[in-house]
């Protein structure tokens, strides 16, 4: 049975809807991401989840327990916000302890509860600081530690790492899906970065414009996008119209041919392969381990990436090249 | 549970709303009575024939508008150049014009009195027009602390530093930069002040009083003193010049940052 | 608090052995601000530091301390005092009754016009002090005021019969108010603004009630600004004359009027006293301006 799911979800606001018949059932444990634009719905979604937003029509259940007009207070939700939310005038064991001071557990409880979670959060000696002496990565840890202390049923994050500076972001992402794993945590993240997305989930709702594009596991959202939106949104896929595909691929189809840039194979201009394009290089882009190179073929402009294993690697601007594509790597969305 | 405390906040603006709009509506209602027929506007009549307070009235309106003179000419500029290149200075400028607020009038005028008196190294209260002088002076520190933060608050909210930099490499002059880019910019922020300031010197009653001054002020307390319906009509005529003061501001206000539709 | 664009924009830098340009330069930007800080010498400093020095010296400019002694007089220290509790009980029910009101309009869930109106007319009420305020109490709570005689008419409620009047130290309180309030009003709104709709939620999600948030964090939080506004109110009060005077006449006997009265001559002309009275004011106004600050500093660190 599912831990929790969600019913025919509607939010309008006045006369502009907001999130469009969502629909949603996660196993307890799953970590789920809805990854998606900004305006896409996912933090609307989140908050009616939270019990900060009342759903316009629709129902949330909770372990079978239906939530959806039940006050925050009451659903045994722990959440981490954007922008931390820490309370100001309190230190950070007094932030953390907060939640089981609500719950009226005594203080010796409290103070142990508390050491345990700030030593899996790694922050042992900030006990006394203030949020305004900590760095952002210190305040989010602080947040998350907050929400995990009172043992939540769910734990929704709401975009919690986008204010962090790049290698934080990274090491937070491990120590966060580490302690969902070792606690069992039903979680829900809310992001916009889909590299985030890949890494840490075990399911992604790719959402547009308050609805759900596509639903899956991350290889298969990757690999096998189910529309022109998930297709553009992951990755950097090669997207041809209906002309262009036939043009190039003597293939007619009726909406976009998507094909990813690392699986086209680029061979010697000279090679006797089979199915192989002309192309010629007209750009190239170093992005670290990558290059991707811009080819074009057949008057079509193609993204193409390649590991940069060595500097001899690197082909120059106007190299001739042959291009193969296998039929399973490409892929019709509409 | 939110209901209860939306009923609370009602029952708090209603409170509010009466004990605001009780002494205006009842002074409003007493200055109509001058006629003993019946509501008029008698009062009104009386006091704005008043020969008395014509002359008052244009006087502070007259000192008033050179307050306003002196002050953006002093403070434009000085709030422009630390900001631009003595920033250092800021917290001893601030300091300075936050003291007129610490300071009571009454201690200020009463320092002008001992320190310019007619014994004293710089007589200023000895004829007429010294003595408007002192007094516009005292005006001027009383509205200081207004003009300077309307004026700061402009010049920082227009990013002077980079405005200044970008009018110099096109090769700008420093007068050209202050009269064409600085100025038109700050031009809400100085007529913010400047209704607030017109706002102070009009009331004002202690310095003009004890300076011997035929302000407005001590116009209006001769009246309180002497006559019953003319002071509640005066409080009306008062009331209407400040709110209109602060209505203007609020004009201005709105039309600081003007969204420029371009082509 | 160095700025490098202050050496920068002007002038390159010196080579060794060549006079730096720069002085002269840095001459010239002194100017700029030369006018202001001459006319705050001569008509604000100037004139409260020769109050201040005359305080500590008698008639014939020697030094003493025999108007500072001379405060401690029974008349003087009541008038103090009375100065003392009317601006403190306005203060105290100027923050007291602004915060609710700036809470209601901010966060009562009330309908948008609320808070700009309530903007407003704060801006205008904290100006209309002295003497048309007063003029405007008398017309209400005054013998022939039109509450007064409402009362007694409908409510068959003699107000003055109770002993109030207008022109005691509730009636000037009560009239103080009518600008305190808005004052508190203006001041504490950036403060209230300033607590995150987040917090609120954060304590939601923990368990919290409303009353917890309020209790456990939106007060304390806001307890800073709250105490540093009260403080400004309490100078603002402390220092006004007009209204006072218009009011009471010189029958209430706060400092502000009693300084009047000696600048005027109306009493025993003594200067030097006057002098003590004045540095009295101001130091109470500067301590309690200098705790505003303070207390506004400590408010705004916390807020990220």
């Amino acid at each position: 049975m599912a831990y929790l799911t969600i019913n025919n979800l509607h939010k309008r606001f006045d006369d502009h809807v907001v999130v469009h018949d969502f629909n949603m059932s996660i196993e307890q444990g799953e970590f789920v991401t809805f990854l998606g634009p900004s305006g896409c719905g996912k933090t609307t979604v989140l908050r009616m989840i939270a019990g900060f937003e009342t759903p316009t029509s629709g129902q949330i259940r909770v372990g079978g327990d239906d939530i959806t007009h039940q006050s925050p207070q009451k659903r045994g939700i722990g959440m981490v916000f954007q922008s931390y939310a820490l309370f100001p005038n309190m230190n950070v064991t007094q932030n953390i302890g907060f939640g089981l001071k609500m719950r009226k557990c005594d203080s010796a409880e409290i103070a142990r509860k508390v050491a345990e979670v700030i030593k899996l959060v790694e922050l042992s000696g900030k006990e006394g600081h203030y949020p305004h002496e900590l760095s952002g990565g210190q305040r989010q840890r602080v947040a998350l530690a907050r929400a995990l202390v009172v043992e939540p049923r769910i734990l929704l994050l709401d975009e919690p790492l986008s204010a962090l500076d790049a290698r934080i972001r990274k090491n937070l992402r491990e120590q966060i899906r580490d302690i969902q794993r070792r606690l069992g945590l039903t979680t829900i993240f809310v992001t916009h970065d889909q590299e985030e997305a890949l890494t840490m989930s075990d399911r992604i709702f790719v959402m547009n414009q308050g609805k759900v594009e596509q639903e899956g596991r991350a290889e298969m959202v990757y690999t096998q996008p189910a529309t022109e939106f998930v297709a553009r949104f992951m990755g950097n896929y090669n997207l041809l119209g209906a002309a262009d595909t036939n043009r190039l691929l003597g293939l007619d189809i009726q909406g976009h041919m998507a094909i990813r840039p690392e699986s086209i194979h680029v061979l010697d201009a000279h090679s006797q392969q089979a199915d192989t394009l002309a192309g010629t290089i007209r750009q190239h882009q170093l992005l670290g381990s990558i290059i991707r190179y811009q080819i074009e073929s057949a008057g079509v402009t193609l993204q193409v990436d390649r590991l940069n294993r060595s500097a001899s690697d690197l082909m120059p601007v106007g190299t001739q090249v042959r291009l193969q594509i296998s039929r399973d790597d490409m892929r019709e969305v509409r | 549970m939110k209901s209860t405390s939306r009923m609370g906040a009602w029952v708090a603006m209603a409170i509010g709303t009466l004990y605001f709009l009780l002494p205006l509506i009842a002074t409003f209602e007493f200055s109509l009575k001058m006629n003993r027929d019946g509501y008029s506007f008698e009062a009104y009549k009386v006091v704005l024939s008043d020969p008395g307070f014509q002359a008052t009235f244009g006087y502070s309106t007259l000192m008033a508008v050179l307050t306003i003179l002196v002050g953006i000419l002093l403070v434009v500029p000085t709030a422009y150049w630390v900001q631009l290149k003595l920033p250092r200075l800021r917290p001893l400028v601030e300091f300075i014009t936050l003291l007129p607020l610490v300071i009571p009038a009454i201690v200020i005028v009463f320092g002008y009195l001992k320190l310019y008196n007619s014994s004293s190294w710089l007589p200023l209260t000895g004829n007429e027009r010294a003595t408007d002088f002192l007094l516009m002076c005292s005006y001027v520190t009383l509205a200081l602390p207004y003009l300077y933060r309307s004026i700061d608050a402009g010049l920082r909210a227009i990013d002077v530093r980079t405005l200044t930099e970008a009018a110099e490499s096109l090769g700008a002059s420093w007068p050209s930069i202050l009269l064409q880019v600085i100025f038109p910019n700050v031009k809400s922020a100085i007529l913010s002040g400047a209704f607030l300031t017109f706002a102070v010197v009009i009331g004002e009653f202690t310095m003009a009083s004890l300076l011997g001054r035929p302000a407005f002020g001590p116009y209006l307390q001769l009246i309180g003193a002497n006559r019953a319906y003319e002071p509640s009509a005066l409080a009306i005529i008062a009331f209407m010049v400040t709110w209109a003061s602060m209505g203007l501001i609020q004009v201005f206000a709105r039309n600081a940052r003007p969204a420029r539709k371009t082509a | 608090m160095s700025n490098p664009t202050d050496s920068v924009t002007l002038h390159p830098a010196p080579k060794a052995g060549q006079a730096p340009k720069g002085s002269a330069l840095s001459a010239f930007r002194w100017l700029g601000v030369a006018p202001f800080f001459l006319f705050a010498l001569m008509f604000l400093l100037l004139p409260t530091a020769t109050l201040m020095i005359g305080a500590f010296q008698d008639a014939d400019g020697h030094f003493t301390l025999g108007n500072i002694a001379k405060l401690f007089d029974d008349s003087i220290l009541s008038a103090y005092w009375i100065s003392f509790e009317v601006s403190a009980a306005s203060a105290l029910g100027g923050a007291l009754i602004g915060l609710a009101l700036a809470l209601a309009a901010i966060q009562g869930g009330l309908p948008q016009w609320i808070r700009p109106t309530l903007m407003t007319f704060s801006g205008v009420a904290s100006n209309f002090a002295g003497i048309p305020l007063s003029f405007a109490f008398l017309s209400t709570l005054g013998r022939m005021g039109l509450v007064t005689v409402l009362l007694r008419n409908y409510a068959d409620f003699d107000l003055y019969g109770t002993g109030f009047s207008i022109l005691s130290f509730l009636g000037l309180t009560l009239t103080y108010l009518y600008f305190q309030i808005p004052l508190m009003v203006l001041i504490i709104t950036p403060a209230i603004d300033g607590l995150k709709t987040e917090w609120r939620e954060a304590c939601q999600s923990l368990g919290g009630s409303g009353l917890a948030y309020w209790w456990h964090i939106a007060l304390p939080v806001l307890w800073p600004s709250i105490m540093g506004s009260a403080l400004l109110l309490f100078a603002n009060a402390f220092g006004a004359v007009a209204t006072a005077y218009a009011l009471t006449g010189s029958s209430l006997n706060i400092v502000p009027i009693l300084l009047y009265a000696q600048i005027r001559g109306d009493v025993l002309h003594d200067q030097n006293l006057g002098y003590a009275l004045a540095l009295g004011m101001i130091v109470v106004t500067g301590l309690s301006n200098a705790g505003y600050i303070w207390l506004r500093s400590r408010a705004e660190r916390g807020r990220e």
